[in-house]
């Protein structure tokens, strides 16, 4: 038995699936902007990458039982930054989501919520000493949730709340949640979407046209719901084999929107085709994978709900996002881990596979 | 050890296997959807993709202006717009016709076909359903920008003639390029590209005309311009500056209301072309913006050929103003002495058949058969000079042959030789015709221009001026055929004589105080041959006069015709008119034409200019 964690027991393989996606996504911001004048996006985005990695490897040396003791601290720091960005926050594209730290560094608090909320959840649930979830646990896991994200929806930012709540469920299944539980469950949300349609008009009026811009995007298609025609007309171009690399009209041209960050999977799938598509979807469903694998050999159960919080927000990006790309999901402004250009998402994902590492490399030592 | 349960290994295997399995469905729903869109419909988007592009809108440069000689504008440009309609969105622009029915007064009817005629063309091309949309057009345009969203404007740059009929033939028109110029061009031009048609503005279109600008845009599947990629500035067309005297063109234009004929006057010093007139004329700015087919078909079949530039097209008898290259004939080739002499009876009998003379002239000479315009006198000299010394003179005077001048299409005329019958009738000439032919009659043919030059040259001392059109025309040679100082005074002192002596043809109605006006009256008696048969009747006969002044070494030549109107004496008055006006103007007494930019102004709607602002 070995006392302390080692280099080689860092995932490689993990690192080299990340890393090849990344790689990807420089590439694709390159072909995106070389053009344009946001020309350079893809140094920008190498730095972040840089800096995420850099995070990550401070992260893994942190034993995760030590930031998982803190955790209801870093619960109430998370809160409090929500709290403190809807009061003085920095306003961007109508949205408050940020906190000014001088200079050009902005921290998107909720980016930071993220992370706790997997830390905090994974004490919830390693703290339940049976194999079942009782009803009382799982109004706890509701209310835990509920907190930030309903402080992130007041934001507002549809997207990052949503993607609170896989983890929670995840979680909740994970940890025993009893089948005729998780049935109700089901039901009710089922009946809740007709109800929280009739309650829509309470939406943001840009929610409530994302929404109905997604249902008919034929009826406006000036408007909102050019995003997704413009998205499906750049996939749908681009064919099996892709237009070459640089060579996609759509993407070249700016049809695509935002198709370095939020669609990217849309300008790569116009300039690489299918073929390119399933590549990368396939390097995502290997890093999932390699997650569930680092879940199952975990050392114990706690580390076990980090990985999998970690696995069900990536995961449930890469759904949401390439759904949205060929019109199944509203835009909801979820980035595509990895790929998406940005640097507060670039740095979520590292310093979650920074918590994957804290756990992996933990396995052996006592 | 903290509270919680640090070293829990139970891991639930079955579930994280469940989980997997979910992964692995959502990557394969997420293919499926890829596979729908790449594979299975990618057909249809690449269509639309297709529609996405750069699209690139011609910035139409400005034809160049054309200043008279003083820098008055004779012709300009001014921005316009079309109204384009939309063809994207066929459900949209059916619901919308009876709307633009109602704004633009275009018949739905009409819409529809323009509609079904550009079916061929692809989708996203709009079509041009009002080349120049009035204000009232604009303002139902803009402010319906929302409801209708299938009409634009696309701002144009029209030929404008501020002066309408005047100097229409001069001139001429433009208008789109034909298929036969396309092909041509050899890429030079685009289909609806507008081109000098006829006038100057086809024969100085390479300088009129400038160079296209292009603003290449992205447009998205639905037609609406997302942003500007490059912009390439329109290059405007350079103006021309014209020898055309706006102040004599507009005697001469007065003199010519309601009459039918042409009128050139030159400088008859340089050839610079001071005023030139034909009648009946047509109005270029009918043609400006698109001329329906039943007018254009109108002008054309018209049998008073509005859109003959008589003054350099029309070929007619000169009639007696021919006698001029008789007398001079007579005195260069000395073939007849000059004192030579006839008894005129008021007729005269040659190869046994009789030919008339307007009156008994008695004993006449040269000078009388000139002032008095003796046909008998020069049926005998045309005998005794031949038909190969006439036509050697008139050909060296510049008659039957083209002058030059920077026009298109300007006809030859006919001088006829034995040669010419030979080669086109294939017999002997017959003597008989050379009477014909001495007093400007039989196969002569002869266009305005060409007699203004020759009887200047005659008054020069034998110089053919080259007569032009552009005041910066350069390297113009004229053409010398020298004559003997004897023979232009005895030549001039006759035309001055029909002007200024009582027995002359003008009766000294035409007299000019202090200037030595000067001319030559003629009377066709036959219209061309064509023309006549074309109308079908038998009009009056043609008037001429070619006046000039001074006496010898002219400034100023004005060949006018009149076609019936009867006597050449009658056409004087206008030519006297316009002489008048050239040395009152050089004297400082004729009033300065005010300058059309102050007549014209520009049409100044705020929509217009707005509308300008939107559409750089």
């Amino acid at each position: 038995m070995k006392d302390r964690p080692r280099v080689h027991d860092f995932d490689w393989v993990l690192l080299a699936i990340a890393g090849a996606i990344a790689l990807v996504g420089l590439l694709e911001i390159y072909s995106s902007t070389h053009a344009s004048a946001m020309a350079g996006m893809q140094w920008k985005q190498l730095m972040w990458i840089g800096i995420g990695v850099a995070g990550m490897c401070l992260i893994s040396l942190i034993d995760y039982h030590t930031l998982m003791d803190q955790a209801p601290a870093l619960y109430m720091i998370g809160i409090a930054g929500l709290l403190i960005v809807l009061v003085i926050g920095y306003s961007r594209l109508g949205a408050k989501r940020w906190i000014s730290l001088g200079g050009l560094v902005n921290l998107q608090v909720s980016e930071i919520m993220k992370l706790i909320i997997i830390i905090v959840l994974a004490r919830f649930f390693a703290e339940v000493r049976t194999d079942r979830l009782t009803l009382a646990d799982l109004a706890k896991v509701f209310v835990l949730t509920l907190i930030p994200v309903a402080l992130i929806l007041k934001q507002p930012d549809l997207g990052t709340a949503m993607v609170l709540v896989p983890v929670a469920v995840l979680g909740a299944f994970l940890a025993g949640i009893e089948w005729k539980h998780a049935a109700i469950g089901l039901v009710v949300v089922a009946l809740l979407v007709p109800l929280a349609w009739n309650m829509r008009r309470h939406l943001k009026p840009y929610q409530q046209q994302r929404i109905q811009t997604f249902l008919h995007p034929e009826d406006n298609p000036r408007g909102a719901g050019y995003q997704i025609l413009q998205s499906q007309i750049a996939v749908g171009s681009g064919g099996f084999w892709g237009k070459g690399f640089g060579k996609g009209s759509q993407n070249q041209l700016g049809f695509v929107p935002v198709r370095y960050s939020d669609f990217i999977l849309a300008a790569l799938a116009e300039e690489q085709g299918f073929i390119g598509v399933c590549v990368v979807l396939l390097l995502y469903l290997g890093l999932i994978m390699r997650l569930v694998d680092n879940a199952q050999k975990a050392k114990d159960r706690a580390g076990m709900f980090i990985v999998m919080g970690v696995t069900a927000i990536l995961g449930f990006h890469v759904l949401i996002n390439a759904a949205m790309v060929i019109g199944y999901m509203p835009v909801t402004g979820i980035p595509l881990p990895l790929m998406s250009y940005g640097g507060s998402s670039i740095a979520f994902v590292f310093l979650a596979l920074g918590l994957v590492m804290s756990v992996r490399m933990r396995r052996f030592v006592n | 050890m903290p509270s919680w349960n640090v070293n829990d290994q139970r891991v639930p295997q079955g579930r994280l296997a469940l989980f997997s399995y979910l992964c692995v469905g959502c990557v394969v729903l997420l293919l499926v959807g890829f596979w729908k869109l790449q594979v299975v419909q990618s057909g249809h988007f690449a269509d639309l993709a297709e529609k996405n592009g750069i699209r690139s809108i011609p910035i139409i440069a400005p034809r160049g202006a054309m200043l008279d000689r003083d820098g008055r504008v004779l012709v300009d440009s001014y921005p316009s717009f079309s109204i384009l309609l939309l063809r994207d969105n066929p459900k949209l622009l059916e619901k919308s016709l009876p709307q633009i029915e109602d704004g633009l007064g275009i018949s739905e009817e009409d819409l529809k076909q323009q509609l079904d005629a550009a079916k061929s063309e692809p989708k996203f091309m709009p079509i041009i359903i009002k080349p120049a949309a009035s204000e009232a057009d604009l303002a139902f345009v803009e402010s319906h920008r929302a409801d209708l969203p299938v009409l634009d404007l696309m701002m144009v740059q029209r030929r404008r003639y501020p002066h309408g009929e005047m100097l229409a033939n001069t001139i001429g028109y433009v208008g789109e390029v034909s298929p036969e110029e396309l092909e041509q061009s050899d890429g030079h031009y685009r289909p609806g590209d507008i081109v000098g048609k006829a006038g100057l503005e086809r024969e100085y279109n390479d300088q009129l005309e400038g160079t296209d600008g292009m603003r290449r845009v992205v447009v998205n599947s639905v037609g609406k311009v997302m942003r500007t990629l490059d912009n390439i500035e329109a290059i405007p067309g350079k103006p021309i500056q014209l020898t055309i005297d706006y102040d004599l063109q507009s005697v001469a234009e007065n003199d010519f209301a309601n009459k039918e004929g042409a009128l050139i006057a030159m400088d008859a010093r340089t050839g610079a072309v001071l005023a030139m007139v034909s009648r009946p004329t047509f109005d270029p700015n009918d043609f400006a913006v698109r001329i329906p087919a039943k007018e254009w078909q109108q002008l054309n079949a018209d049998p008073e050929t509005p859109l003959l530039n008589r003054a350099i097209q029309a070929q007619l008898a000169p009639g007696s103003v021919f006698k001029i290259v008789m007398a001079t004939a007579m005195l260069e080739s000395k073939a007849i002495p000059a004192n030579y002499t006839v008894y005129c009876p008021g007729y005269a009998e040659f190869y046994g058949r009789t030919f008339h003379c307007d009156h008994p002239h008695g004993e006449v000479d040269l000078h009388k058969g000139i002032v008095a315009s003796c046909d008998v006198y020069f049926y005998n000299v045309g005998k005794l000079l031949g038909i190969d010394r006439i036509d050697h003179y008139a050909t060296g005077l510049g008659l039957g042959r083209r002058t030059g001048i920077d026009l298109p299409g300007e006809e030859p005329g006919l001088i006829p030789s034995e040669d010419w019958v030979e080669r086109v009738y294939h017999h002997k000439w017959y003597p008989g015709s050379t009477i014909s032919v001495s007093i400007g009659q039989g196969a002569v043919m002869v266009t305005p221009i060409q007699l203004a030059r020759m009887i200047a040259a005659v008054a020069n001392g034998g110089t053919l001026i080259p007569p032009h059109l552009l005041k910066t025309a350069t390297g113009l040679q004229p053409e010398s055929f020298p004559l003997s100082d004897d023979t232009v005074q005895q030549v001039t002192d006759g035309m001055w004589g029909v002007v200024n002596e009582p027995d002359g043809t003008t009766s000294e109605t035409v007299k000019l105080q202090n200037i030595d006006f000067s001319g030559k009256t003629g009377t066709a008696q036959t219209e061309s041959f064509e023309l006549q048969n074309k109308l079908g009747k038998h009009l009056k006969e043609n008037g001429w006069f070619v006046g000039y002044a001074p006496r010898r070494n002219p400034e100023i030549v004005v060949a006018a015709l009149v076609q019936g109107a009867g006597w050449g004496s009658s056409v004087a008055p206008i030519v006297r008119d316009v002489v008048k006006a050239y040395y009152d103007k050089k004297n400082g007494q004729l009033p300065r034409q005010p300058s059309t930019a102050e007549n014209i102004s520009a049409p100044s709607h705020p929509l217009v200019a707005a509308a300008a602002e939107q559409h750089p």
